[in-house]
């Protein structure tokens, strides 16, 4: 029997080409579009194109969904993205973390919400456009496995995926350059095929997250404390506008001169403090990461080797993973990293296979 | 198995009686309808005509009215052209809480931007609005009264009489958004004494992009569009003359088939409701038995999201609708069955089935034999429906 899938389109060239080539292959596609905010609570630019979740990207994906002779839906889970990606964004600024909204949404909300909506719908598959492989491999688990171009590698943020849910999706751009799949969407006329790429969160609209965080406290009647920006040598600088607007690693924005460049170091919701000091300070060599999550191996309880990265932009380093009692990590750089930011993600390599993942504490 | 439409409500296919009725005006007689010459006068002298047939039709005066764009129009200058009228004067609107966002959305603005004061009118668990509670809401400052006739989501059918009656006691205009009764009942603005209707084509067999606001002899407003003396400067704009014919052809043909249509669509609507009722449990009709719009029945279905249940039937070849239609295609919570104090759970598994003329027996026994296999799979997968 032909298997149903059930494509995430966002309007852009990527997801149109995988529901095209899926088409191709002999799936039953039906597309859909996440709705997941809206301007009303947003806030920003709303003139501002080229994003998801705007009328213009839906009307692309019903003009794709069309060629391709797929029905098309808009799937309205704007609760749910606030419940937990907006919520959780919020809060980890609050905590003096730095966030990445878009892994707690494909955990949270694409491998959860949206699975659900495909199982309602009698969907077999949900596939994205991810430029990745998902894989089963001899172990019996699904692991992703990164695509032929790194360049658009985004196995990063898919560390939270659950093996129930991997094993339902399909990512049919592994194997594509994203120049191929303009080729492609040129070739077959998707109207989406000159689209620009986001990169930038879809929800802040101006990528002026302090905007956001500002009117969304306004909104619950709260307001950011300013404090202290002081130096790690103990010396008191000036004064921050509150401790969200700061992440670790961060030299512009601090309003203080001072002889050598400034770095953010630590973030000390405690004291509400924000300290600072010199670049080469900001090495350090091991973290704490927990909220652990296994793709390619079963949960680890010895140490192994790792091609190991810290953020979205960061060379995978060689590191010991090593598992601790409590089902955090401990990770031991070969080489000491720059910016270990707490909140941010820690994922772990063999070569291009992604082991797992977890939210960096310390 | 042909696709089945059951999404009237939204809008309807063109009679093709209509169409006929239109095509002269569009090719022949394309003159513009204000201009002095003779292609000009066929234009203006059709135009005429369908005043007067549509005016017979809701039984006022050809000149009292006015062709607008369709229904969103027509709402719209009523509100805001009274609004305008009256602000110096009195600041009080009182709109019904079931309206449509054509109604709602205009209230807002003039609230937000203009601090004119905005009542929303509560309704009961059938959507209906009693005198006594529209008197405790009326004021000295009330300029203008808005309660939709018959309801788009539920078909509610508003006894208009004694609200209107408790509104001219105030010295307060009356108006009434006709949209989804005009056509499907009798509507006759004398014997309802009203001061202002909306009405549009597109919802019972005519085209789209052509309703009229019917504005009593001796009610002042201040027009939205400025441009022209057309439709006595009240709604300047080429005429769309073609429109106008068109909507005057479509009146005629509901006004003779309105008693059987009517006693045709009791019928299958019944016949529906009792069907899917005895086949599935926990299934609820929103809005009254009697007193509705046969065309529409609106069903919740507990422990389901109308969203993914309009999606499932839709890949079954049924469309129909989980509440208004809306540009992002994406379902909000119903403010109509929020009004109507239906449980938060309850309302969210609700689906519009809106039927039509063409609408069968047979088109609903498919649907019938769709339905609980659809609905039970979604029951399976509910977090909140107790197996």
């Amino acid at each position: 029997m032909t298997k149903k899938v059930l494509v995430a389109m966002s309007g852009g060239v990527d997801s149109s080409v995988a529901a095209y080539l899926l088409k191709e292959q002999g799936y039953e596609v039906v597309g859909a579009h996440m709705k997941l905010w809206d301007y009303v609570e947003v806030g920003g630019d709303i003139y501002k194109d080229g994003r998801c979740c705007t009328i213009d990207s839906i009307t692309d994906c019903r003009v794709v969904c069309d060629a391709i002779d797929a029905p098309f839906y808009v799937l309205n889970m704007s609760r749910h993205f606030r419940d937990t990606v907006i919520e959780d964004f919020i809060s980890e600024y609050d905590k003096g973390r730095t966030p990445n909204p878009c892994i707690q949404c494909n955990s949270n909300v694409k491998w959860t919400e949206f699975l659900r909506k495909a199982e309602e719908l009698g969907c077999d598959y949900i596939a994205t456009g991810h430029y990745s492989f998902v894989e089963k491999n001899e172990n019996g688990r699904c692991c992703i496995r990164k695509g032929v171009d790194v360049t658009r590698d985004q196995s990063y943020v898919l560390w939270g995926v659950s093996q129930d849910a991997l094993s339902k999706t399909l990512m049919p751009l592994g194997g594509l350059l994203k120049k191929e799949v303009r080729e492609i969407a040129h070739k077959y006329n998707l109207r989406t095929a000159d689209k620009a790429e986001s990169r930038e969160i879809c929800f802040v609209l101006d990528d002026d997250y302090h905007r956001f965080l500002i009117e969304m406290a306004e909104k619950n009647g709260k307001s950011y404390e300013p404090g202290e920006i002081v130096h790690t040598d103990g010396r008191v600088l000036g004064q921050h506008k509150g401790t969200a607007f700061y992440t670790i690693g961060q030299r512009k924005g601090m309003g203080i001169s001072y002889p050598t460049p400034l770095y953010v170091q630590v973030i000390d919701i405690e004291k509400n403090q924000v300290i600072v000091g010199d670049n080469d300070t900001l090495f350090k060599s091991e973290l704490i990461a927990d909220s652990l999550n296994w793709i390619a191996v079963e949960p680890q309880a010895r140490p192994f080797g790792a091609l190991v990265k810290i953020r979205y932009l960061h060379e995978p380093s060689e590191a010991t993973v090593i598992p601790q009692v409590d089902g955090s990590v401990r990770i031991v750089f070969k080489d000491s990293q720059r910016a270990i930011t707490p909140g941010q993600s820690v994922v772990f390599y063999d070569g291009d296979i992604l082991l797992g993942g977890g939210l960096i504490v310390r | 198995m042909k696709p089945i439409y059951l999404d009237h409500n939204a809008t309807t296919p063109v009679d093709s009686e209509v169409v006929d009725a239109m095509l002269p005006y569009l090719t022949q007689y394309f003159g513009n309808a204000s201009s002095a010459h003779n292609f000009g006068r066929d234009a203006k002298v059709a135009l005429e005509n369908a005043r007067e047939s549509v005016a017979s039709h809701i039984n006022c005066q050809p000149s009292e009215l006015y062709f607008t764009s369709g229904g969103t129009e027509s709402d719209n200058i009523a509100i805001l052209g009274t609004a305008q009228k009256y602000k110096n004067k009195k600041n009080h609107l009182l709109v019904g809480a079931t309206e449509h966002p054509a109604i709602l959305e205009p209230a807002e603005y003039l609230h937000n931007k203009h601090d004119f004061k905005v009542g929303i009118i509560p309704v009961d668990k059938d959507g209906f609005i009693s005198a006594d509670t529209l008197n405790e809401l009326l004021t000295d400052k009330t300029f203008l009264t808005s309660i939709m006739l018959a309801n788009n989501e539920t078909g509610t059918i508003q006894n208009l009489v004694p609200l209107i009656k408790a509104a001219h006691a105030k010295d307060a205009l009356f108006h009434t958004d006709a949209v989804q009764a005009i056509g499907k009942i009798k509507v006759d603005v004398k014997a309802l004494d009203v001061d202002l209707l909306s009405l549009t084509a597109h919802k019972i067999y005519g085209p789209k992009g052509i309703g009229a606001l019917f504005i009593k002899e001796g009610v002042r407003l201040e027009p939205l569009f400025y441009g022209g003396s057309h439709e006595k400067k009240r709604r300047p704009g080429t005429e769309n003359v073609a429109g106008a014919v068109g909507l005057a052809k479509t009146l005629e043909i509901a006004q003779a088939a309105m008693d059987d249509d009517f006693k045709k669509l009791t019928e299958l609507s019944d016949y529906f409701i009792l069907k899917v009722q005895a086949l599935l449990p926990d299934v609820y009709l929103n809005g009254p038995k009697r007193n509705r719009v046969p065309q529409t029945v609106n069903l919740s279905f507990q422990g389901v999201e109308g969203e993914s249940l309009l999606l499932g039937l839709d890949l079954k070849g049924v469309a129909v609708s989980s509440g208004s239609a809306c540009t992002s295609g994406a379902t909000e919570p119903s403010h109509v069955l929020q009004a109507m104090g239906i449980d938060k759970v309850i309302s969210q598994g609700a689906i519009r089935f809106s039927m039509g003329r063409s609408t069968t027996k047979e088109q609903l026994d498919y649907l019938i034999s769709v339905l609980p296999e659809v609905v039970n799979r979604l029951r399976e997968l509910s977090p909140i429906y107790n197996k």
